[in-house]
């Protein structure tokens, strides 16, 4: 591939189905409502602009530097598309981002891509308009708080969705959250800084050469109350879960035995087939045996009806361009 | 140069690339989520799984080498759950000890691992198929067919019809870049300039590129606008679903049934 994006995009598989749901609802809520106050049922201007702003995030993505030997960094983009489409646009935007890389380039999974809006769509906006508008009062008027709140904004995003997929593995019972934890925070508070620091050059670009953007940014955001509130409390919830978490992996384990229940509800039913089908077999790998044999004989068998319709289409086109000829 | 490489549609004349999109889409999303759903350690349900994506892969002619090299892409991954094989409780495998700790494998664990790697295996070939036998285009209808706001279909498919222009945007600059910095992959080459010097110029070139693709945005909509963009984008209905289509959809969801069902009674 060209690009080598930030690891954050969880594959099918390491959820639990529970989560996985829950957290599509979630991303939906926050997408029907970003589409509601973005107003694109009245302004028919904006749909073209999403659109490809989200194509030129994921093509930003594609622009890295080389940080040592084969690494390289590069950017998410939560941040930047926050701080000049203001927070609801970029909500949009990322999951725009985020579904194209699953759909087309199997970056990230189907089932698992509510977990994936959620956490770079929902979490990294959230947090970045969080960082950013409060850096930005805080600093008054002046210019310097749009590049410490850029750089904070950036840091932050990275890091905090970074925690909440360590934190949902830990959930799904796929990572235990001693050790997901601290990795995923880890890796992302150093991937953070090169997109903090990318975010930066790109604002800096943005102030001197078309500053009115920065400005129509903040007049977009008008409105994130809810958002500013939200970045906060997912902040927060973050920063008391995660090292909660990782000092007590064994809270989560529980709650990963109870939201994998679907996976326990295995052992009643294998309480109903006798254990044993032949004398020293058990069903089970009988059963896997004979799943092998049905695979295997499926397998064969398109693989003959394959071969067998190849040859009748070369035979029909050998004999048609024959007939083609003979007519000429 | 352009990267419509990047595009992971490869046409073929296959069953599978002539079957709707809308059916080969709810097919996909059915099929992975039924091997979600089979609980972990059923290795006769992943084998019959596996062998149902096979037969797919090869009825497509897309090559079941080509399905099979880009599933790796999602291999890193399975790091993430590597730890779990050795703090998931269950009975020991192995243990041993290095210096002071012990480390030691649990069955339960191993079993657990295994099948997260088989999951994510076997579904993200699923979602390989629809992607390359499926023209994007028709993505974004079956995704209209199934009910996805329209405004969401638009952004999605407007991003996917730029892509490949700001991807070229991008291997443009970043052509530039390699000619007037000192080329960074020579073997032992010195790279120009402190990491942070680096990143910076790499920031100011996603925010030209950000800002190119505003401009290009007005541009587009005034384009748009002017051969009569009134905030629908229109397409051609899909036609409707014909018995084979019906039948394709009744069988390949009953057989995930029968499979699924299985994977619990075992």
């Amino acid at each position: 591939m060209l690009y080598s994006p930030v690891p954050l995009h969880i594959p099918d598989g390491f959820l639990s189905i529970l989560l996985s749901l829950v957290l599509w609802i979630v991303s939906i809520a926050v997408v029907a409502y970003a589409i509601k106050h973005v107003n694109l049922e009245l302004d028919e201007r904006k749909v073209p602009m999403m659109g490809v702003l989200a194509a030129a995030i994921f093509a930003g993505q594609m622009l890295n530097f080389t940080v040592i030997g084969g690494t390289s960094g590069h950017l998410m983009g939560a941040a930047i598309a926050t701080i000049l489409l203001g927070p609801w646009a970029a909500v949009l935007v990322m999951t725009s981002v985020v579904s194209i890389q699953a759909l087309i380039f199997q970056d990230g999974g189907l089932l698992v891509l509510g977990a994936n809006i959620f956490n770079m769509a929902v979490v990294g906006v959230a947090v970045s308009y969080f960082v950013y508008t409060t850096v930005r009062k805080l600093a008054g008027n002046r210019s310097v708080g749009i590049f410490v709140g850029g750089f904070l904004a950036a840091w932050f995003s990275v890091e905090v969705a970074a925690l909440a997929a360590a934190l949902e593995l830990a959930i799904s019972g796929t990572s235990p959250a001693n050790i997901a934890v601290p990795a995923m925070g880890g890796i992302h508070a150093l991937i953070g800084i090169g997109e903090g620091l990318i975010t930066l050059g790109a604002l800096g670009l943005v102030y001197t050469t078309r500053p009115d953007l920065l400005q129509a940014g903040e007049k977009r955001s008008a409105g994130g109350t809810i958002l500013w509130i939200g970045g906060l409390l997912i902040v927060l919830a973050l920063a008391i879960a995660s090292p909660f978490a990782s000092a007590n992996p064994d809270g989560l384990e529980r709650v990963a035995e109870q939201s994998g229940f679907l996976h326990l509800a295995k052992k009643p039913m294998y309480e109903l087939i006798p254990d044993y089908l032949l004398p020293g077999v058990s069903s089970e790998a009988l059963a896997t045996i004979l799943a092998g044999i049905v695979g295997a004989l499926l397998v064969l068998g398109v693989v003959l009806l394959v071969t067998l319709s190849r040859r009748k289409s070369t035979q029909q086109s050998m004999r048609d361009s024959g007939t083609s000829r003979k007519k000429q | 140069m352009h990267v419509h490489f990047l595009d992971s549609y490869n046409p073929r004349a296959s069953l599978i690339h002539s079957l709707d999109p809308r059916i080969k889409l709810v097919m996909t999303l059915a099929f992975i989520i039924s091997t979600a759903l089979v609980p972990p350690g059923t290795w006769p349900a992943y084998i019959l799984f596996y062998a149902m994506i096979l037969s797919v892969e090869i009825l497509s002619e897309l090559g079941v080498g080509f399905v099979h090299k880009r599933s790796m892409l999602a291999l890193p991954f399975v790091l993430a759950a590597l730890p779990i094989i050795f703090t998931a409780p269950g009975p020991e495998l192995v243990s041993f000890t290095l210096g002071s700790w012990t480390i030691s494998l649990s069955l339960t664990g191993l079993e657990r691992f295994i099948s997260i790697a088989l999951k994510s295996w076997i579904s993200v070939q699923a979602a390989i198929v629809l992607a390359a036998s499926t023209p994007f285009p028709e993505i974004l209808l079956a995704m209209r067919a199934i009910r996805l706001p329209r405004l969401i279909v638009a952004i999605f498919g407007l991003m996917w019809r730029y892509l490949f222009v700001l991807a070229d945007e991008v291997l443009r600059m970043n052509r530039a870049r390699a000619a007037r910095s000192g080329h960074p992959d020579i073997p032992r080459g010195r790279v120009g300039g402190s990491i942070v010097w680096r990143a910076r110029v790499t920031g100011r070139m996603a925010g030209s590129l950000f800002l190119r693709a505003f401009e290009r945005s007005d541009r587009i909509f005034m384009a748009m606008v002017s051969r009569g963009y009134d905030g629908e984008v229109r397409t051609l209905p899909l036609p409707g679903l014909s018995l084979a289509d019906w039948l394709v959809l009744t069988v390949g969801l009953g057989i995930l049934a029968v499979v699924l069902l299985l994977g619990y009674l075992l």
